[in-house]
C-alpha cells in the first residue's frame, strides 16, 4: 500500500490547489503540507523496500499481467525520495520567488502535477503507463516554462515542447512495435517474453533499444539532441529552472537505466546498444562542458552542465556492470543536489543583484561571505573535489570503466571533470571574487526578511546534504551497490511482480 | 487490411516527417498531429485487425479461441488520442501567443535565446 502514498500525496495536493484556485495564500499551505506528506511517505517507502525487499502493487487488483502495475525496488525508492525532497525544498523557496500573478494562474497545482508525473514515472512497472506520466509531467512543465508568457521563454518553450512531443511520438512507436514482438505492456513480462523472443529477432530488439535510447535520450538532452535545453531552461524564475535542472533530464536516464538492465539485456542487443551509449556518453560530456566554458549567463552557463553531468550517468550505464551502475546512481542524487543548491544560489544572486550576467557581476566575496560559501562547495562538489559528494560519485564511475577496461572514457571523463572545475572558478571569479565593474556599481537590492528565511534554508540544507553525503559516502554507497545488484539480476524483479500468476 | 493499414502507417510518417522539417511553425505542428496519427494506427494494427470476431467469451467456454480482435492496443490508442488532443492543444496555443509576441511563425527568426 506505501507504494502508493508518495503519488497520492502529489495528487490530493495538486487537485485541492486547484480547489482553492483563488485563495494563493491557502495553496502555499497547501503546497508545503502536501510535499512533506509525499516526503514522509517516500522515506517510509524506501524503510519498506530496504526491509522486506521490492514492493508491488496491484492496481484494480487485476493480475499482473492484465493491469498496470507499481513497483518499487531500491532505486526506485531512492529516486522517490529525492524526489520528494526537492519536491519540499522548491515549494518553499517558490514561495518567496514566484511572483503572485503566476500563482494566479495555479502555478501551486501544475508543480505538484509535475512531481505527481516524476513520481510517476519512478514507480510504475508498465511501460505504457510510463509514457502516460511522462506526459503529465512535460504537459504540466510545458506550462510551467511559459508561465509569464514573455518573449524568451516562449522562444524557449517552443523549442522544449516540439522536441519533446517529438521525443514522446518515438516513445510510443517503439512502444508498439514492441508490443506487436511480445504481446504485453507490463515491464516485467516484456522481459520474460524476450528471453523466448529475442533470438528469433535480433535485429529488431537492437532497433528498438535504440528507438527507446533515443526518445529517452532527447528527454535526458544526450549529446546530438539536447538543443532545447539551454534554449529554454533559463527562462522561468528560478524555482521552475531548479526543479526542471534537478528532475527532468534525471527522469529520462532512470527510464534508459531501466529499459536497458531489465527489457534490452541481451548479450547481442548490448554488444551494439552499449558502444553506440558510450560514443553518446562521451559526446555529451565533452560538448556540453564547452558548452558551459563560453557561457556568460549564471543559468545558462549551469544549464548546460546538466548536459555535462548527464554525459556522466549515461557512461557509468554504459559501462554496465553493477561497480558502475551504483556509482551511476550515487551520482544521479550527487548531481540532482548539487545542480540544484548552484541554482538556487543563481536565484539568490538575481533577487539582490536584478541581473544574471556574468559581465555585470561581482564583488560577492567581500559583502556577502555567507552566500560565497554556499556557491563555493556545491561547485566544489560538482567539480569533485573530495571529501565532497562529487569526488565518491566520479570515484565510483571511473573505478568501475578502469575495471573494464575502457581507459579511452576514464581519459574524457577526468579531461571533462577539469573543465567543470575551469567554468566554475569562472563564475567564482567573476561574480564572487572580482570587484563589481564600476558601470555596473549599483546597491543590492535589499530583501524582506520573509523572503531571507525562505530563500537561504532551502539552499542550506540542499547545500549541507552535498557535505553529508562526501561524509557519509560509505553507506550511502552500499545502498547504491545494493539497488544496483538488484538492478542487475532482474529475474528477482520479474519473479516479484509476475508472482505465481505468470 | 493489413497491407493496406502499412501503407496508410508509412504515408502518414513521411508526411509528418516531412512537414516537421519546415521553418513554419504552423505546419510544424500539423506534422506532428500527423506523426500522432502514424503512431496510433501503428499501435492499433498491432492488434489482429478482422471482421466479426470481438474479443466476446461465448457462452460455456472459459477462454478465447483462435483469431479475435485484441482490445488492447485499441484501450492504448484512446489514451494516446486524448494525450496527443492535450499536447497539441497547448502547442497551438503557445504558436498562437509566439505569433502575437514575433509577428511570424518562422523558427529561424526565434534565436534569442541561443547566444550566450
Amino acid at each position: 500500500m506505501i507504494i502508493s502514498w508518495p503519488i497520492l500525496a502529489q495528487f490530493f495536493t495538486a487537485l485541492f490547489c486547484l480547489f482553492f484556485w483563488a485563495r494563493r495564500d491557502i495553496q502555499r499551505i497547501l503546497s508545503l503540507v502536501g510535499s512533506f506528506a509525499a516526503l514522509a511517505s517516500a522515506i517510509g517507502l524506501l524503510l519498506q523496500v530496504q526491509e522486506a525487499g521490492i514492493q508491488v502493487m496491484q492496481l484494480g487488483n487485476w493480475p499482473s499481467f492484465a493491469g498496470i502495475v507499481l513497483v518499487a525496488d531500491l532505486f526506485s525508492a531512492i529516486m522517490v525520495l529525492i524526489t520528494a525532497f526537492m519536491g519540499l525544498m522548491i515549494a518553499l523557496y517558490a514561495i518567496s520567488d514566484i511572483e503572485s500573478g503566476q500563482e494566479a494562474f495555479g502555478y501551486h497545482a501544475l508543480y505538484h502535477f509535475m512531481l505527481l508525473g516524476v513520481t510517476g514515472s519512478f514507480l510504475t512497472g508498465d511501460l505504457f503507463n510510463l509514457f502516460v506520466w511522462f506526459e503529465i509531467m512535460l504537459v504540466s512543465s510545458f506550462v510551467l516554462l511559459s508561465l509569464q508568457g514573455n518573449r524568451p521563454q516562449i522562444e524557449g518553450g517552443m523549442k522544449y515542447v516540439i522536441l519533446n512531443m517529438l521525443a514522446s511520438l518515438t516513445f510510443l512507436s517503439a512502444i508498439g512495435l514492441l508490443f506487436s514482438v511480445t504481446g504485453t505492456v507490463n515491464m516485467a513480462d516484456i522481459a520474460r517474453q524476450l528471453e523466448v523472443v529475442a533470438p528469433q529477432y535480433p535485429t529488431l530488439i537492437i532497433a528498438l533499444a535504440m528507438m527507446f535510447t533515443l526518445a529517452f535520450g532527447m528527454k535526458s538532452a544526450v549529446f546530438p539532441l539536447f538543443g532545447w535545453l539551454p534554449a529554454s531552461y533559463h527562462t522561468p524564475p528560478t524555482a521552475v529552472t531548479t526543479i526542471f535542472g534537478a528532475l527532468l533530464t534525471k527522469v529520462g536516464v532512470y527510464a534508459m537505466i531501466r529499459v536497458y538492465t531489465l527489457i534490452f539485456n541481451q548479450l547481442d542487443t548490448l554488444n551494439y546498444t552499449l558502444t553506440a551509449l558510450l560514443l553518446i556518453s562521451a559526446f555529451t560530456m565533452v560538448v556540453g562542458v564547452f558548452g558551459a566554458v563560453s557561457q556568460f549567463g549564471f543559468r545558462r552557463l549551469l544549464s548546460f552542465h546538466i548536459i555535462s553531468q548527464i554525459g556522466y550517468l549515461i557512461m557509468g550505464l554504459a559501462v554496465f556492470t553493477v561497480a558502475s551502475i551504483a556509482g551511476t546512481i550515487f551520482f544521479m542524487v550527487h548531481v540532482i543536489l548539487a545542480k540544484a543548491a548552484l541554482f538556487l544560489v543563481s536565484g539568490i544572486v538575481k533577487q539582490l543583484t536584478g541581473t544574471n550576467d556574468l559581465k555585470q557581476l561581482g564583488g560577492f566575496y567581500n559583502n556577502n561571505m555567507a552566500l560565497s560559501m554556499l556557491f563555493f562547495i556545491p561547485a566544489m562538489a560538482l567539480a569533485g573535489i573530495p571529501p565532497l559528494s562529487g569526488f565518491w560519485a566520479k570515484f565510483a564511475i571511473i573505478k568501475a570503466a578502469l575495471e573494464s577496461g575502457s581507459y579511452w572514457i576514464v581519459g574524457v571523463g577526468l579531461f571533462v571533470s577539469m573543465l567543470t572545475l575551469y567554468s566554475m572558478v569562472k563564475i567564482w571569479t567573476y561574480v564572487f571574487m572580482r570587484a563589481r565593474p564600476e558601470a555596473y556599481d549599483k546597491p543590492l537590492e535589499p530583501m524582506a526578511v520573509n523572503d531571507r528565511w525562505l530563500r537561504w534554508t532551502p539552499t542550506i540544507l540542499i547545500g549541507g546534504l552535498t557535505v553529508l553525503m562526501g561524509i557519509y559516502a560509505g553507506p550511502l554507497m552500499a545502498l547504491s551497490t545494493e539497488a544496483a545488484e538488484q538492478l542487475m539480476a532482474p529475474a528477482q524483479y520479474i519473479g516479484v511482480v509476475l508472482g505465481g500468476a505468470g | 487490411m493489413n497491407l493496406l493499414l502499412a501503407v496508410v502507417v508509412g504515408t502518414l510518417y513521411g508526411a509528418g516527417i516531412f512537414m516537421v522539417l519546415r521553418r513554419s511553425i504552423v505546419k510544424l505542428i500539423l506534422g506532428l498531429g500527423l506523426l500522432g496519427h502514424a503512431t496510433n494506427l501503428l499501435i492499433f494494427s498491432t492488434s489482429e485487425v478482422v471482421r466479426d470476431a470481438p474479443p466476446l467469451i461465448k457462452t460455456g467456454e472459459t477462454s478465447l479461441e483462435g483469431v479475435f480482435a485484441s482490445p488492447l492496443p485499441q484501450a492504448l490508442v484512446l489514451t494516446a488520442i486524448v494525450i496527443g488532443l492535450a499536447s497539441t492543444a497547448f502547442a497551438i496555443v503557445l504558436m498562437k501567443r509566439a505569433y502575437a509576441i514575433m509577428g511570424t511563425d518562422d523558427v529561424d527568426v526565434m534565436v534569442t535565446t541561443e547566444g550566450s
